[in-house]
């Protein structure tokens, strides 16, 4: 560590103001303070000071989101060796899983480094580390058969469109990685929907018979009354425990509630990511979902009927209001406009997910959309508590 | 020479270029760059046909400005302006068929166009029909190369074209690129426009 550090303070007069490379400082800065502490000292009178700063706050994002991107990894292997029929040991199927998924989240923080080092260069800048989190959660939301330009487009669009452009992390008004998810959906469908979930390796002719690509979320959305949907789902070889387990099709991080429960407790515990965010899409979620089973009986559609517990273990829920709609900077600022946020994010990714058949899955655009709404949340919220407060003046 | 640049119709004609652009200051006319700049040969006609009628109608409502009533001054505009678009609908209609069928409704809503309107208000009705005709070429010409830009980018990289040809070789396709699907939709344009004022915004050095 002390060569290191030697190595920074004598190359650091190129970086300061007249130096050589002074247009780089943002760059030096943030690695400079990536592997010591930060550069800044209080110098003037005692302050109380709190070593939770972005950094670690982020640090603690990816902790909680590991056991997500480890999991993905396993699924990935484990889905493609399924596909063709080759063996379910745990190394070759995580082999085949790193094949799949690491290069992604290399481009994704390759990709997005790079513009965001770039923008912080040209405005003089801190580089932050809210990247770090973008990162690696963007590839999480992708299937892992999306081709790596494809996810280079999107991720550069998602740190230039969703945050460079109103002025960098903090200023944020959408998720970027959510941002960046959108674009591709839109701008590639044909590689983000329908069944594009598994790898196939080999020829066509090697898949095994009766596999087949699909979600959970396409069987349950396509099945017509008076089937029902549990039934369909099963038929097609769903289980329940499957889904919370997580060794389903789906995006890369998405499929396993149970490693997003892990990540929820890491949140939870620490304070980083908002319990009323997560409580209130909770509630919103299961309360919409009790209000289309009371109604499925007038439908043909039979996702309508689906229980509340299949609703909240298949597709992407957990995951989204976990990590996505906890996102600090896109959310409300006010405690109290957390919960409706949540509760509204819950409400209407359920309705996009069960009325609308050209969506598979609801919860991207109903954060991005909610993320559109929270100042609004926030000011009328405002303007509640100020409603209350006994006027000194009269 | 010199002084060309400085006389005021010269500065009239200049400032919707670039300073007061009705799309990318404005935000005026969105509507019509939304619906028909999927392709850049449709968007061009369209911009011919729109600084067309918003060069004459200027020019008709700035000669008729002192005898339009105050309090039907709309209803006057109107008929002008709805005159010269089905003037130009006929032109499009007997001489560039194709183009017109596929501009479609679209010719016929210059009528509602925000700029037209608004210049007709804002500038015709306070000025001769010597500056009038320059602020109307001046702000069909800002319009039309904000249309032909965006149009650009939507036809190459939503459906790999230019003016209708292939330009993108099909070596790309065949190594796995594939055409950005939400050019050709409507968010498209807000994402394209977008970025343009933001280019804007930092060229001119307003932010």
């Amino acid at each position: 560590m002390k060569i290191l550090k030697d190595i920074f303070n004598k190359n650091e007069h190129y970086f300061e103001k007249g130096g050589k490379y002074a247009n780089w400082y943002p760059m030096y800065e943030a690695f400079y303070s990536f592997l010591f502490s930060t550069k800044e000292t209080t110098k003037t009178s005692v302050h109380v000071r709190d070593s939770l700063d972005t950094k670690r706050y982020m640090s603690i994002v990816l902790i909680a989101l590991t056991p997500c991107a480890l999991f993905g990894i396993f699924n990935a292997g484990f889905q493609a060796h399924k596909a063709v029929g080759e063996s379910l040991d745990l190394i070759p199927v995580l082999l085949t899983g790193a094949q799949l998924v690491l290069p992604l989240i290399a481009v994704s923080y390759i990709v997005g480094l790079g513009v965001e080092f770039f923008s912080c260069m040209v405005r003089g800048h801190e580089v932050n580390e809210g990247f770090l989190v973008t990162g690696l959660l963007y590839p999480l939301t992708l299937p892992a058969t999306m081709p790596l330009w494809q996810a280079a487009v999107g991720i550069a669009f998602g740190v230039v469109v969703g945050k460079e452009v109103f002025g960098g992390s903090g200023r944020n008004f959408l998720n970027p990685a959510l941002t960046a998810r959108a674009f591709v959906f839109f701008a590639y469908p044909a590689q983000m929907s329908g069944e594009v979930w598994t790898k196939v390796m080999g020829a066509k002719d090697q898949i095994v018979e009766g596999w087949s690509g699909a979600t959970a979320l396409a069987v349950a959305a396509t099945t017509e009354a008076p089937q029902k949907a549990v039934d369909a789902l099963q038929d097609a070889g769903f289980s329940l425990m499957d889904s919370i387990v997580g060794i389903v099709p789906g995006s890369i991080g998405e499929t396993s509630v149970v490693m997003v429960l892990i990540g929820a407790f890491i949140l939870l515990i620490t304070g980083v990511g908002s319990w009323r965010t997560m409580l209130g899409s909770l509630l919103g979620a299961v309360s919409i979902s009790i209000l289309f089973n009371l109604f499925s009986g007038g439908t043909t559609i039979a996702f309508f009927g689906l229980p509340t517990v299949w609703q909240l273990s298949i597709g992407s829920y957990a995951f989204a209001t976990v990590f996505m709609a906890t996102d600090p900077v896109s959310s409300p600022g006010l405690e109290s406009s957390r919960f409706i946020y949540g509760f509204l994010i819950g409400v209407l990714g359920m309705i996009i997910r069960v009325t609308n058949p050209a969506y598979p899955e609801g919860w991207m655009l109903a954060i991005l959309l909610m993320n559109v709404f929270a100042p609004l949340i926030d000011h009328v919220m405002l303007e509640r508590k100020s409603k209350k407060r006994i006027p000194n003046v009269i | 020479m010199k002084s060309l640049f400085k006389t005021q119709a010269y500065k009239t004609f200049k400032k919707p270029l670039v300073e007061a652009n009705p799309v990318s200051i404005a935000i005026l006319g969105i509507c019509s760059a939304l619906a028909v700049t999927t392709q850049m040969i449709p968007s061009i006609v369209m911009v011919l046909a729109m600084t067309t009628v918003l060069t004459f109608s200027n020019i008709t409502i700035s000669i008729l400005r002192n005898i339009i009533p105050k309090n039907i001054r709309i209803i006057v505009e109107l008929v002008v302006i709805s005159t010269l678009v089905i003037l130009a609908d006929q032109v499009l209609k007997a001489y560039m068929f194709d183009v017109s069928k596929q501009l479609s409704v679209f010719v016929g809503l210059i009528i509602t166009n925000c700029i037209i309107m608004g210049r007709a208000e804002a500038f015709a009705l306070a000025n001769g029909p010597w500056l009038s005709m320059w602020d109307g070429l001046g702000n069909g010409l800002g319009y039309g190369y904000i249309l032909i830009v965006v149009s650009f980018f939507r036809e190459l990289l939503g459906s790999g074209n230019l003016m209708g040809i292939k330009v993108i070789p099909e070596v790309f396709y065949e190594s796995g690129y594939v055409d950005m699907g939400i050019m050709l939709l409507a968010p498209g344009v807000f994402i394209v426009i977008g970025l343009l004022v933001w280019g804007q915004n930092v060229l001119t050095k307003k932010t």
